[in-house]
Order: C-alpha cells, then sequence, then structure tokens
C-alpha cells in the first residue's frame, strides 16, 4: 500500500517535472524571439556595411560603431542625406517636446475629469460618464481626414499644438482614474478639507493629486511611450518637410524608405538610435509597467 | 424646505465645480474630435479631388467605394482598392490574432498555474511585453531590414549561406510572404500585452474551484475547457473585439513595410486606404466616406462589447458567490 502510493507519487513528481522542463524550454524559445531582432539590431549597428554583406548575421559586435555613428553626423557623405534627414538630438526634442507635454496634460486633466465625475453630484454627471465609455473606442484614424482639414484650415498644419492639446482628452486615461478613484480615494478627506476652509481647487491640487500620484505613474509611463511611438498623427500633420520638426519615428522611416541609402551599418544605427530611449525607460520601470497594463482593461 | 425645518442658512452647492473640473475635457474633445468627426461626415458627401471640393455630390463617394459604377473606370478601380485594403484588413488581422491569442492564452495559463511553477515567470513577462513598447515604425525598419529582398537582408544572406535556397527570396514583395510577415510582426508584438490582460483575468478566479477540480480528478485539458475558458469568456470577448477594432486601425507596420517608393498592395489595409487618398491624392471625399464606414464598423463592434460584457458577467459572479 505504502509502496504504490509512492510510487505513483513517484510517477506524478515525474510527470510535473517533465511538464515544467517543457513549458521552460517554450518560455526560453520565446525569449530568444522576443530579443533576437534587437539584438541583431544592436549587433548590426556596431558593424561596417561591408562586414554585414559579406558574412551576414553575426553574434558579436564589430569595432565600426563610431564610425557609423559619424558617417550618419557627416554632410559631406551621400550629398548629404544622412544629415537632411536624421538628427538623433533634434529628433529626440521633437519627440522629447511633444511626448513630455502630451503625459503631463494627460495626466492631469485625467485626473482633474476623473475629479470632477467621482467628487460632485451634477445633472450631467451621469451622461458625462456614459459620453466618455461610449467614446473609448473611437479611432483617431476614423476622424482624421475631417481633422486634417480642419486644420488646415485653422492654419495648424505643421505646428505641435494639435499633437499636444488633443491629449487633454484621454477617455481611456480617465477611465482607469475613475476605476481607481472609486475604489479607493475617501471622498471624507474632501468634507475635512472643506471644513478647514480649503477652496476645491486647492484641495484637488494640494490634497488629491498628491494621493493619485503614484497610481498615475504607469499611466503617465503608458502616455508617454504611446505618444513617443506614435507615427500616424505628426506624419499626417507635419507635411512641410522641415527636419526642425519631423519626430523620431519620422526620421527613420525617411532613412528606411529611401532605398538609396545602401550602407546597412548606419540604417540599423538609426533603427537603434529611436528604440533606445523607450527601450531604457521601460527596461528602468519594467515592474510597473507589466502590473500596470492589465489594471486599466480588466474591470470593463 | 429649509424653511419648514427652521433652518436659516443655505445649503451649499457644489454642482458648479464639477461642471468646471470636467469641462476642459469636453471642450477639447468636440474641438478635436467631435468637430473632426462632423467635419469628416459632412467631406464625405462633397466632390473629390481639387477640382470642385465643395460640390455636393450626395452619396456618390458611397456609392463608388462599395459598389463602383458600370462603365466609370475611375469609380470601379476605386471599388476595387477600397474592398481589397477591408480584405487585406480582415486577412492581416485574422491571422495575427489567431497567432498572438493561442500563444497568450498558453502563456497565461501557465504562468499562473500554481500546481507547476516555472522559473523566472518575472523575467520572462519583462521580455515578453517588450516588443509593444517599441515604435512601431522602427520595427517595421528592423524587420525590413532582417528580411530584406536582396541578398543582403539578413535571413536571405542566412539562407544563402546554408544553401537552403539559390537565389534570394523576396519576403516583401511576395503577396502571401509579406501578409504572414505582418501577421507575425502584429504577433509578435502584441501578444504579451494580450497575456497580461488574460493573466489578470486568470487571477480574478478563485483558486479553490481548481483544487476542488484537481481533487475530483479533472485533467489539465478539462479544466482548461470547462473552468478557465467559461470564466475567462467576458475578458476574452473584450480581448477579441478590442483587438477588432485595433486592427481596423492597423497602419505603420502595412504602411511603412515596404522597399522602393510605392507601399505593397497586398498590405493596404483600410487605414492606409485612408491616409494615401488625404495624404497622397487628397480625394477628401473617398478617405472621407471611408473613415465613415469604418467608424461604423466601429461602432457596432463597440456596441457588442458592452452586449456581452453585461451579459456574460452575471452567471460568472454567482459562479463566484457559490
Amino acid at each position: 500500500m505504502a509502496d504504490s502510493y509512492n510510487n505513483s507519487n513517484k510517477a506524478y513528481r515525474r510527470n510535473l517535472m517533465i511538464h515544467s522542463t517543457i513549458r521552460l524550454i517554450v518560455c526560453i524559445l520565446l525569449t530568444i524571439i522576443c530579443l533576437l531582432p534587437i539584438y541583431v539590431i544592436l549587433i548590426n549597428s556596431t558593424r561596417a556595411s561591408s562586414d554585414i554583406i559579406e558574412s551576414g548575421i553575426s553574434f558579436l559586435p564589430g569595432a565600426d560603431f563610431f564610425n557609423n555613428f559619424s558617417k550618419l553626423n557627416d554632410p559631406t557623405i551621400e550629398n548629404g542625406v544622412y544629415t537632411k534627414t536624421y538628427n538623433v538630438l533634434i529628433g529626440y526634442r521633437n519627440s522629447l517636446i511633444i511626448s513630455g507635454c502630451s503625459t503631463i496634460l494627460t495626466v492631469f486633466f485625467s485626473a482633474l475629469t476623473a475629479y470632477g465625475l467621482t467628487v460632485y453630484d451634477f445633472k450631467l454627471k451621469k451622461f458625462a460618464t456614459g459620453f466618455i465609455l461610449a467614446i473609448m473606442m473611437i479611432p483617431m484614424q476614423v476622424v482624421s481626414t475631417g481633422f486634417l482639414e480642419f486644420m488646415a484650415e485653422i492654419k495648424l498644419l505643421d505646428n505641435y499644438l494639435p499633437l499636444i492639446l488633443p491629449a487633454i482628452a484621454a477617455p481611456a486615461v480617465v477611465f482607469f482614474m475613475l476605476q481607481y478613484m472609486k475604489s479607493s480615494f475617501p471622498l471624507d478627506i474632501v468634507e475635512a478639507a472643506r471644513i478647514d476652509g480649503c477652496g476645491e481647487f486647492r484641495t484637488f491640487m494640494q490634497i488629491s493629486l498628491p494621493i493619485f500620484k503614484p497610481a498615475f505613474a504607469v499611466q503617465a509611463i503608458f502616455a508617454f511611450v504611446t505618444s513617443w511611438n506614435n507615427y500616424y498623427t505628426p506624419s499626417m500633420l507635419l507635411v512641410d518637410g522641415d527636419l526642425n520638426k519631423k519626430t523620431m519615428p519620422m526620421m527613420v522611416s525617411a532613412i528606411l524608405s529611401n532605398d538609396k541609402l545602401t550602407d546597412y551599418g548606419v540604417r540599423y544605427l538609426t533603427v537603434l538610435l529611436s528604440i533606445l530611449p523607450v527601450v531604457i525607460i521601460y527596461l528602468a520601470l519594467s515592474k510597473f509597467i507589466v502590473k500596470g497594463v492589465a489594471l486599466g482593461a480588466v474591470k470593463g | 424646505m429649509q424653511a419648514a425645518t427652521g433652518r436659516t442658512h443655505k445649503m451649499i452647492s457644489y454642482a458648479k465645480y464639477g461642471y468646471i473640473f470636467i469641462a476642459p475635457f469636453f471642450i477639447v474633445y468636440a474641438f478635436f474630435m467631435i468637430y473632426p468627426l462632423i467635419n469628416t461626415f459632412i467631406l464625405s458627401f462633397k466632390e473629390n479631388g481639387t477640382e470642385h471640393p465643395e460640390l455636393w455630390v450626395g452619396l456618390q463617394n458611397y456609392q463608388y467605394l462599395l459598389f463602383g459604377e458600370a462603365g466609370n473606370r475611375n469609380a470601379n478601380a476605386i471599388q476595387s482598392q477600397f474592398l481589397n485594403s477591408l480584405g487585406n484588413t480582415l486577412i492581416l488581422w485574422a491571422g495575427n490574432f489567431v497567432v498572438q491569442v493561442i500563444l497568450s492564452l498558453l502563456l497565461a495559463v501557465w504562468f499562473s498555474d500554481v500546481r507547476i511553477k516555472i522559473k523566472g515567470t518575472g523575467f520572462f513577462k519583462v521580455v515578453m511585453y517588450l516588443p509593444n513598447i517599441i515604435t512601431a515604425a522602427s520595427v517595421a525598419g528592423m524587420f525590413l531590414m532582417l528580411f530584406g529582398n536582396t541578398k543582403y537582408g539578413a535571413v536571405n544572406s542566412l539562407l544563402l549561406k546554408w544553401d537552403l535556397i539559390l537565389e534570394p527570396f523576396k519576403f516583401i514583395n511576395d503577396v502571401w510572404s509579406s501578409r504572414i510577415l505582418v501577421m507575425l510582426i502584429q504577433s509578435w508584438m502584441w501578444f504579451g500585452n494580450t497575456m497580461l490582460l488574460l493573466m489578470s483575468g486568470i487571477f480574478g478566479i478563485d483558486p479553490s474551484i481548481y483544487e476542488a477540480a484537481e481533487i475530483d480528478g479533472s485533467s489539465g485539458a478539462n479544466t482548461f475547457f470547462r473552468i478557465t475558458m467559461p470564466i475567462l469568456k467576458p475578458i476574452f470577448i473584450y480581448v477579441f473585439i478590442t483587438s477588432m477594432i485595433g486592427g481596423l486601425q492597423m497602419f505603420d507596420i502595412p504602411y511603412l513595410l515596404h522597399e522602393g517608393r510605392t507601399i505593397r498592395p497586398s498590405l493596404e489595409t483600410s487605414a492606409v486606404f485612408i491616409y494615401q487618398n488625404f495624404h497622397k491624392t487628397f480625394n477628401y471625399g473617398y478617405s472621407a466616406a471611408a473613415s465613415m464606414i469604418l467608424f461604423a464598423i466601429t461602432a457596432i463592434l463597440g456596441v457588442l462589447i458592452y452586449r456581452f460584457n453585461t451579459d456574460s458577467t452575471a452567471p460568472v459572479k454567482k459562479r463566484k458567490a457559490k
């Protein structure tokens, strides 16, 4: 009796071992698939173009990273095509201005809207909440024709305002914040502040916002990354081709769609430089991000 | 009322602050989304092209896009282009969704399995979400170079080196290989995200249900199909429909994945069609009409989400309460 129990226990354990090994192997394979393309980009950006052409894929870095970098910034090469279409510092600056401003606006005004809908009672409250839920799914592509025509009419093409200001109205972020406030914001604090004679705006700015800060940090990261990665809207609105206004994704796509530029090392380097900031942000904050992905969606 | 209870002071109404707090959102939304939406609607009834942009043509744009017109070559060309773009959207989305969901469901179940723990789950999650964070434009560029048409593309050079092929294979120019490539890129980018969404659904399931199932001798597959899937149904439908709405917007990868000047017709999605029409050829009428058709589809899908969510969450809650 005891023996047969031991045997079945052993078999059960072996079964578990086999299963967990298979799963581990699959996970490692997927990890490789996820990282390999990025690794190839990283390696190839350090190799000379001739080396890439001759020996194809390599897993060891070359010594031409700085050489590639200086080619990218050399106005005498290829009639200055590189310096005319790609400038990493300008790209970073422009993307940073747009993403940074959008992020601040999104987080602040979404918190303000959600706070207004949570703390106060007013006639249109239900309607407003329902409306925000209903419009969450409307994609930018659907309105882009009218948007573009309207912006051209009021002369806001080639201007950062229509890229930044719409961030004030971010229904999905408002939705997340509504959920958060409903579940974990004590309304008594607002009452207490009122009794102490604190104005409504001051209550929001100095008492409520600090409470929300940690929870909204994740939303801020997402807002920043989404805005940084946005290619559609900037390429739609910035039409005059001025390098000084272009965002990072626009510069990369300009380099890549130019098939006359055949220096592969430099091409790989442009891609690497464009993804570097977000990858660094992600790796530094990955714990928050991975936890935060599901937060907004589940409760829907 | 107040007089009757003998109170002399007035209740302070804070309602106006509610309106003040939500006003910026609604003003900006009206300016940058609602008016452009109405504007798109209006433009969809106007003459195409740049010759008479103010001329009203009624439903002609819709008619051309959906049905074409006998004997009118331009109308028929735009119709086949538009229907082709809808078909492409569906093919690219469906292929990407199948791969992505199978992978992410499998991983979500594995990672939340209490019986068989995988070491380094936290690390795997971080790595698998990474592709989602990278700029889509750069992802397109990355795969464009890896799967380039010429012998200098990384994959081609490898296959040539191993003598698996004699001529470089035109991954980007071939209809189906380019489509499969886009599907795989999209899955590569999104499976981590879907996995995390599904996992949060699985973690909501009471572990005692699994214990009971194990004691009753339920096999792994049985537990999955009889317990996990029914409880996951609402979040699964949510993932399905949001992915579909996302699929309708698929733009960056199909638009940028080409060598040379023109985009691949096999990759022209509806979003690309719209963009091309207002950006390259300035056919505002066509792009507006196509946008409105896309809007109608999105709205129907959005309504479905709410229908399914309200219908199917109820029994789950009851079951949990038991």
